[in-house]
């Protein structure tokens, strides 16, 4: 779609946001994640693709420690965000999340109003002193999320009354509203139709001025739309991490090139 | 012929109707189960429905309809004479029927002959000699015309059951050969089978609707006749419960609101212990318990509701009434004069509705997505704030469900109250003072002597009717708000 947009992008400036090394991710007897060392850097959209059950998703819930909720699921290795190593025992996951957003595969409004959903992670951090200053956060978030036009007169209306496209637009504000650092998104176009999808696209392209945003995606044509670095994983290792550009049209480990061929996965 | 007997022959032939109808299916396709439209079992069955069905229904309606249509023939031959003044036509029905069923008795016994029981002109005090020796129950002497009566009603009686057994093995039989000459193997014998099984589960899902409805007729009928006797202004609006069981009629009050008072005063309490205990414990079981603390521990809560009410009565009249009493009675801080109290059934029946709030709840609680709770914490927030702001809002429905659904336990609740909390029919803010709630009095009122159609025994169906209204309304109205509710996050 966007050839000559691919050879402009400029991300050898930005620094490095999060910091990723021999990551080893177990649940329970399954070594799910093998060794895998990321550098995800600052405003820029970095692709995670590869075949299903290769550990994508479930490395992206380790930089936000979503993994700790899950029983059974050990990591290890170094995460580091801005020099801090998140896993420290210091670090409280909660403070974590809230500076690393999630945007997750099947849009999860809560069951609240459209403007209770986007004031929820505001509201549980203090970010807003007065009612005036939510009304604005919500505004500001709805509006980067690219759906305040469509709710702008029915906030009181219930989130999840929305269609699904939207309602993944309402999980990006609700995201976007605690002004996270890094912004994870799960799969965040699986479950929407083509229009909501580009519209989505825009999005992410344009959160990318504010945030690192790290995407989950099955689709290699989005990954290489919107990001400007990839990631390919297969059976939980990382096989090749690069320039989208050069990921997609010169990769160096012939099992990139299966797969981004259609040969395997 | 003993009714087992028929039932057994009419199963009987639709058992060998059913290797017939399966073995006929078989030989008209040529052996070959291929051939046929069903499978052979289809065919057997079909045959054995086509036995049994109408076979049964002819025996459950004539044995309904005998009994009425063989009273009315002997109550016409019972001459006025014999009906006493102050008795009426029933009771010397009920007179024949007994002489009848003492003499088929005494005659299966032995004590008396064929002959003798069926000689209208036998002399009546030797036949009320032989059935009191045969240990019957005579009460008084027997006159002529009843045992007359009782004569023929034997007569027609076994007369009658002897045609029904005949009718019901003949329809048995057509039925069996009807559809065994059906049975070819274009015949859609499963189809026939089918509607057999739907029709089986209608039934089973009638009889429990039938029976409600029957329920609440019985109700209804009754407490016409209670407004007949007692005005309805003064049963509803009425301040005071005080029924003599002496006088009758007239001097008795029966206002229900003391005892409405005091059931939704009970309640209350048993709600307050109830909903928090329960909805904690449902949010400690989902949320925080680990899978084997949670193994363990619901299994244990939900062994409270297996308690029968009795047991928490005795906990209530033994433990808890002189617990409170000690603090709150005259030797503490003087509130309380007995240990049977509002507070001491409320506390107990809170204990008994625990499991109910909280093993309806934590399901409810289990059964909101994942996707929700990861949406949350997904956000900054903890563990806390995602139960308060996210999972309990979406799971609040069927948790209104499960405490209106304890509260109508509550309402309906008798033992408890009955041996925790007094007798006292009483309108009084103190929670330490006896009360007493609708139940209670409902088994007070008919368990007494009164007189069943005096106005102190049927205000019993009032005050049930009263109750059911009440709990009904709980129930629709927790289908509705779980309804309302439901699909907001699926």
């Amino acid at each position: 779609m966007n050839d000559m947009s691919r050879v402009e992008r400029q991300v050898d400036t930005n620094k490095i946001k999060l910091e990723c090394r021999d990551c080893q991710v177990y649940y329970g007897e399954t070594h799910a994640i093998k060794d895998v060392n990321v550098d995800i850097e600052d405003k820029t959209v970095t692709a995670f693709i590869g075949p299903s059950g290769c550990g994508k998703s479930t490395f992206l819930r380790c930089l936000n420690r979503m993994n700790d909720t899950i029983d059974v699921a050990r990591v290890k290795g170094s995460f580091k965000l801005d020099g801090e190593d998140i896993y420290d025992k210091r670090v409280d996951p909660v403070q974590l999340r809230a500076k690393v957003g999630m945007v997750f595969q099947k849009p999860n409004p809560f069951p609240k109003s459209i403007y209770d959903n986007v004031a929820y992670g505001p509201r549980i951090h203090g970010l807003a002193r007065n009612k005036a200053e939510l009304d604005e956060i919500v505004e500001k978030s709805l509006r980067r999320g690219a759906i305040w036009n469509e709710v702008k007169d029915r906030l009181d209306a219930p989130g999840t009354g929305l269609s699904g496209g939207q309602q993944q637009r309402l999980c990006i504000a609700r995201a976007v509203a605690t002004e996270p650092e890094v912004l994870l998104m799960d799969e965040p176009c699986s479950a929407l139709d083509p229009i909501a999808t580009a519209q989505v696209e825009e999005l992410i392209d344009e959160l990318r001025s504010r945030y690192s945003v790290v995407i989950v995606t099955h689709s290699m044509q989005q990954a290489a739309r919107v990001s400007q670095k990839t990631a390919f994983f297969h059976l939980g290792n990382l096989v090749e991490f690069g320039e989208t550009g050069q990921i997609f049209t010169n990769p160096e480990d012939p099992r990139t090139e299966s797969y981004i061929t259609g040969r395997i996965g | 012929m003993p009714l087992l007997w028929l039932i057994l022959i009419v199963v009987a032939i639709a058992a060998v109707g059913y290797v017939l109808g399966r073995a006929r299916a078989l030989q008209s396709a040529g052996g070959d189960s291929r051939g046929l439209h069903s499978l052979p079992t289809f065919y057997g069955a079909n045959v054995a429905l086509k036995t049994a069905v109408p076979a049964f229904g002819l025996l459950i309606v004539w044995l309904l309809v005998q009994p009425i249509f063989v009273n009315s023939q002997i109550s016409g031959m019972i001459p006025d004479t014999e009906v006493e003044e102050g008795s009426s036509r029933s009771l010397v029905m009920a007179e024949v029927r007994r002489t009848a069923y003492g003499l088929e008795n005494a005659v299966a016994q032995g004590n008396i002959t064929e002959d003798a029981a069926s000689n209208a002109n036998a002399d009546i005090a030797e036949v009320t000699q032989s059935l009191k020796d045969a240990g019957q129950i005579v009460t008084s002497e027997i006159t002529q015309p009843i045992l007359l009566a009782a004569q023929s009603y034997r007569v027609m009686n076994s007369g009658g059951y002897s045609v029904m057994s005949i009718a019901v093995i003949l329809i048995a039989l057509a039925g069996a050969v009807f559809s065994w000459r059906q049975t070819q193997s274009e015949y859609r014998a499963r189809n026939v089978v089918e509607q057999g099984v739907r029709v089986l589960l209608l039934a089973a899902a009638s009889i429990a609707i039938l029976t409600t409805v029957g329920i609440v007729l019985s109700l209804v009928f009754n407490t016409w006749e209670f407004f007949k006797l007692y005005p309805a202004s003064d049963f509803f609006f009425g301040t005071t419960w005080s029924p003599s069981f002496s006088g009758r009629g007239g001097s008795s009050s029966l206002g229900v609101l003391p005892l409405l008072w005091g059931t939704l005063y009970i309640s209350i309490v048993a709600l307050l212990v109830a909903v928090p205990i329960g909805l904690f414990a449902a949010i400690y079981l989902s949320e925080y318990a680990s899978p084997r603390v949670r193994s363990f521990a619901k299994p244990m809560l939900e062994v409270l509701a297996g308690i029968p009410t009795i047991v928490y009565g005795l906990f209530a009249l033994l433990t808890v009434g002189p617990l409170l009493l000690e603090v709150f009675g005259d030797d503490g801080l003087g509130w309380m004069k007995a240990g049977t109290a509002v507070m001491t059934a409320g506390l107990v029946m809170g204990v008994m509705l625990i499991p109910f709030v909280s093993s309806l709840s934590d399901d409810i609680i289990n059964a909101v997505p994942q996707a929700m709770r990861d949406g949350s914490y997904g956000l900054g927030a903890n563990q806390s704030e995602t139960i308060r702001q996210v999972v309990l809002p979406a799971a609040l429905p069927g948790i209104v469900g499960a405490v209106l659904l304890a509260a109508s336990r509550a309402i309906g609740e008798t033992m408890i109250v009955v041996m925790g909390a007094g007798a006292a029919a009483r309108l009084s803010l103190n929670p330490f003072e006896a009360m007493t709630t609708v139940t209670a009095k409902i088994v007070s009122q008919l368990t007494g002597d009164a007189d069943f159609a005096s106005p102190e025994a049927l205000v019993a169906f009032a005050l049930g009717m009263t109750l059911f209204i009440l709990t009904l309304g709980l129930n629709v109205f927790a289908l509705y708000i779980v309804r309302k509710y439901r699909e907001q996050y699926e």
